[in-house]
C-alpha cells in the first residue's frame, strides 16, 4: 500500500504548492478554489490509502519475493452474466433524454434505474451473481 | 508453477473454463466480463472514428475550394463540432481506458476480472447511449450543436444556439463523463487491489502504471466537465446567470472550467496511448524498457503539472496571469522530454523488429515529437497572441492528438489483435497501411501550420483568393484524402483476418508482460496458471531463463555468479 499511498499523496502536495503559488501570486480565487479542491482529490485518497497501510501487514502483492501459493483466500467474487447494468443504462439514457424532450421519458427511465438497482441489490444478496 | 489453490479454484466454478453462458446477442447484453466489455467499447469507439473521419472529409472537401459550397455554412458548423466532440469524447479516450485498458490492464497483472464488472458494464452502456445521443442531435429540429467542441459561453446560450441540438450535446457529454468516471474508478481500484502475488506497483508493466494515472486525472477532470454541463444546461433552461454578463455572470468563466477539465483532459487522451508505445517498443527491439521508473514518475509529473496551465488556452482573454501558465506549460516539456528520451533510449542497441505495431509506435513517436515541439511554441504567449485560433493549433492538436490516438491507437490494435481474437492480421497489408497513412497524415496538417502562420483563421467554411491558403488547403485536403483511404485498408486486413484467420498462438510477439502467459483469447478469468514474477518482464524471463532480468544487469550481461547459456 505504502507506493498508492505515495502516489495520491505526491499529487495532492504538488497540486497543494501549486495553488499557495498561483493564490498569492495571481490573487485570482476562482482558480485557486479549483486548485485547492483538485489538492483535496490527491490528499483525501492518500489518508484512506495510508490509514489502511499503517493497518495491514504487506499483502503478497506488495512482497517482491512473494509466491502464488501465498495469495490467501478467494481473490474475489465475481459476478457472471446479469441483464441489470443495460436495464440501468437504458434507464440513465432515458432520463436524461428528459432534459430534452420532456418529462415522459424520464417516468419509464427512472422506473427502469428503481428496478434494475433492486434486482441487482437482490442478485447479490441471493448470492448469486454477486 | 500454478496459481494458489484459491486463485486456481476460480478455473473450478461451475461457469469457468468450459462456461455455458448465454450466447449471440444476450451475452454482449448481459457480460460482465471484462474482455467483452474491452472489445464493446474498442469496436464501438473505431465505429465513431469512422463517423468523425467521415466528417472531416467533407470539412476538408469544403475547403479545397476558396468560396466551397459542398455543404451549408450551417452544416460547416455542425460537422467541425461533432467531428471533434466524437475524436475527443468518444473515439480517442474511450478507445484508449474503455478499450484497451479494459481489455489488458487486468491481463497484465495477473487479475481474473475488473474489481466491479458490474459498473464495468454500466459504463459502457452509459458510453454506448450518450454517443447516440450527440448522433441524435442531426436528426431534430435546428440541427446538431454547432458551437465547437468547447462550446464557449455565451455561443452556447439559448439565444445564440437556440434548438434540442445543444441541449442533445450537453446531455451526451454528461452520460459519456459519467462513464468515464465508473471507468476511472475501476482502473485505479483494479490495480491496487487485485494484484497478483509478486506484482508490486514497481513491476506493473508501463502501461497498467498510466492507466493508473490516466484514472486519477479523470476523477480530478471529469467532475468538473458534468458540474460546467450542468451549469451551462441551467443557463439555457432555468434562468440562471453563470455565463451571462447580462445576470451578472462571466462569460470567461466557462473558459476557466471548461479548460481545467479541457487541459488534463488531453493527457488522459495521451497518457494511455503513451503507454501502449511504452509496451510496443521494448518487445520490438527486444530490451527491457529504458528507464523504467523515469517513465513512471514522468508520467506522474505530468499528471501533476497537467491541473495547473488550464489557462494557456486562455492567453488571449487578457485575464490570466500570463507569466505563471507559460512557466507550467513549459515545464510540461520535461517530462514529456524524458519520455521521448526513454523510448530512443530503449530502441537504441535493441535488436529492432520493424513489424506493423513497431511502426506505427514509430510514426507516432515522430508525430506526437513534431506536434510537441509546436506546443511548446504555443506556451509562449507572444506567438500565441499571434496564431491563437489559426490553423497553426489545428495542426498542434492534431499531431499531437489525432497522431498519438491514430498512430499509437493503431500500434496497440495491433500488437494486442492476436490476444482479443487468437488470429492475426496480415503483415503486408498492415505496413502499407502505416506508410499510407503516415505520408498521409503529415501532408494533412504540416501544410495547415503555414496556413495559420498565414492567418487562415480556424473553422471558417470559406476564404479568400488572396488569402494565398488555396494551394495549401487542397495539399492537405488530399493528404486528408489519403488518410482516409488507409482506413480502408485496415477494414480489408480484418475482413480477410475473420474470413481467412491465421492462428496466433499465445505470444506470437515473443511479448514481456503477463497478458502474454494465458491463451488467446484468454478463458474466462484470464488464466488457469501464472509464471513467477520475479521481474518487471515474468514472461520473458520464463521464456528466456538464460536472460532472465533478475540474472543479468541491465544491458543484457549476466550478473556475477550467474551462467549465461
Amino acid at each position: 500500500m505504502k507506493v498508492e499511498y505515495r502516489v495520491y499523496l505526491g499529487i495532492g502536495v504538488f497540486v497543494l504548492l501549486v495553488t499557495v503559488v498561483y493564490f498569492f501570486w495571481a490573487k485570482e480565487y476562482g482558480g485557486a478554489m479549483m486548485l485547492f479542491g483538485t489538492a483535496g482529490l490527491g490528499i483525501l485518497p492518500a489518508l484512506y490509502l495510508g490509514w489502511w497501510k499503517r493497518r495491514m501487514d504487506p499483502r503478497p502483492e506488495d512482497v517482491e519475493e512473494a509466491t502464488m501459493a501465498e495469495s490467501k483466500g478467494a481473490v474475489g467474487a465475481f459476478p457472471d452474466h446479469t441483464i441489470f447494468p443495460f436495464v440501468l443504462g437504458i434507464g440513465a439514457f432515458l432520463t436524461a433524454l428528459s432534459l430534452v424532450f420532456g418529462a415522459w421519458t424520464a417516468v419509464i427511465g427512472l422506473s427502469l434505474i428503481v428496478f434494475a438497482a433492486t434486482s441487482a441489490t437482490l442478485e447479490s444478496r441471493r448470492g448469486g451473481a454477486v | 508453477m500454478t496459481i494458489a489453490e484459491e486463485r486456481s479454484e476460480l478455473a473450478h466454478e461451475p461457469d469457468a473454463g468450459g462456461h455455458h453462458g448465454p450466447s449471440g446477442i444476450y451475452k454482449w447484453l448481459t457480460s460482465t466480463d471484462h474482455k467483452v466489455i474491452g472489445k464493446n467499447y474498442m469496436y464501438t469507439s473505431l465505429v465513431f472514428l469512422m463517423i468523425a473521419g467521415a466528417m472531416a472529409m467533407i470539412i476538408r472537401a469544403q475547403l479545397v475550394q476558396p468560396d466551397g459550397h459542398i455543404v451549408s455554412q450551417q452544416m460547416y458548423n455542425e460537422l467541425f463540432t461533432i467531428h471533434g466532440s466524437i475524436m475527443l469524447y468518444l473515439f480517442a479516450g474511450p478507445f484508449a481506458f474503455g478499450g484497451f485498458a479494459n481489455f489488458i490492464l487486468p491481463l497484465q497483472i495477473g487479475a481474473p476480472d475488473m474489481a466491479f464488472p458490474r459498473l464495468n458494464a454500466l459504463s459502457y452502456w452509459l458510453y454506448l447511449t450518450g454517443g447516440t445521443t450527440m448522433l441524435m442531435g442531426f436528426f431534430v429540429t435546428g440541427g446538431a450543436a454547432a458551437f465547437g467542441w468547447v462550446s464557449y459561453a455565451p455561443l452556447s446560450s439559448y439565444t445564440n444556439s437556440p434548438g434540442p441540438g445543444p441541449d442533445l450535446w450537453i446531455v451526451a457529454i454528461a452520460l459519456t463523463g459519467f462513464s468515464g468516471i465508473f471507468t476511472a474508478v475501476n482502473l485505479v481500484t483494479t490495480a491496487f487491489y487485485l494484484r497478483a502475488p509478486g506484482m508490486t506497483m514497481f513491476r506493473m508493466p508501463i502501461f497498467t502504471w498510466n492507466m493508473v494515472v490516466t484514472g486519477i486525472l479523470i476523477l480530478i477532470a471529469f467532475p468538473i466537465l458534468t458540474a460546467a454541463m450542468v451549469m451551462l444546461y441551467a443557463d439555457r433552461h432555468l434562468g440562471t446567470h453563470f455565463f451571462t454578463v447580462a445576470g451578472g455572470g462571466s462569460p470567461v468563466m466557462w473558459q476557466n472550467l471548461f479548460w481545467f477539465f479541457g487541459h488534463p483532459e488531453v493527457y488522459i487522451l495521451a497518457l494511455p496511448y503513451f503507454g501502449i508505445a511504452s509496451e510496443v517498443f521494448p518487445v520490438f527491439a527486444k530490451k527491457p524498457i529504458f528507464g523504467y521508473k523515469g517513465l513512471v514518475f514522468a508520467t506522474l509529473a505530468i499528471a501533476g503539472l497537467s491541473t495547473g496551465v488550464w489557462a494557456h488556452h486562455m492567453y488571449t482573454t487578457g485575464t490570466v496571469l500570463l507569466p505563471f501558465f507559460a512557466a507550467l506549460s513549459l515545464l510540461i516539456a520535461v517530462p514529456t522530454g524524458i519520455k521521448v528520451f526513454t523510448w530512443i533510449g530503449t530502441l537504441w542497441g535493441g535488436n529492432l523488429q520493424f513489424k506493423t505495431p513497431m511502426l506505427f509506435a514509430l510514426g507516432f513517436l515522430v508525430t506526437f515529437t513534431m506536434g510537441g515541439f509546436s506546443g511548446v511554441m504555443l506556451a509562449s504567449p507572444p506567438f500565441d497572441f499571434a496564431v491563437h485560433d489559426t490553423y497553426f493549433v489545428v495542426a498542434h492538436f492534431h499531431q499531437v492528438l489525432a497522431g498519438t490516438a491514430v498512430f499509437a491507437g493503431f500500434a496497440g490494435f495491433y500488437y494486442w489483435y492476436p490476444k482479443l481474437t487468437g488470429r492475426m492480421m496480415r503483415e503486408s497489408l498492415g505496413k502499407l497501411q502505416f506508410w499510407i497513412a503516415f505520408i498521409a497524415f503529415n501532408m494533412t496538417f504540416i501544410p495547415q501550420y503555414l496556413a495559420g502562420l498565414r492567418g487562415m483563421p480556424r473553422r471558417i467554411p470559406v476564404y479568400l483568393v488572396s488569402d494565398h491558403v488555396t494551394f495549401l488547403n487542397q495539399v492537405s485536403s488530399v493528404g486528408a484524402f489519403l488518410t482516409g483511404f488507409s482506413f480502408l485498408i485496415w477494414l480489408l486486413n480484418l475482413w480477410i483476418s475473420w474470413r481467412k484467420p491465421i492462428a496466433a498462438g499465445d505470444n506470437p510477439w515473443d511479448g514481456h508482460t503477463l497478458e502474454w502467459a494465458t491463451s488467446s483469447p484468454p478463458p474466462h478469468h484470464n488464466f488457469t496458471s501464472l509464471p513467477p514474477i520475479r521481474s518487471q518482464r515474468p514472461v520473458w524471463d520464463q521464456n528466456h531463463p538464460e536472460y532472465a532480468d533478475y540474472n543479468t544487469e541491465h544491458d543484457g550481461t549476466p550478473k556475477k555468479g550467474v551462467e549465461a547459456k
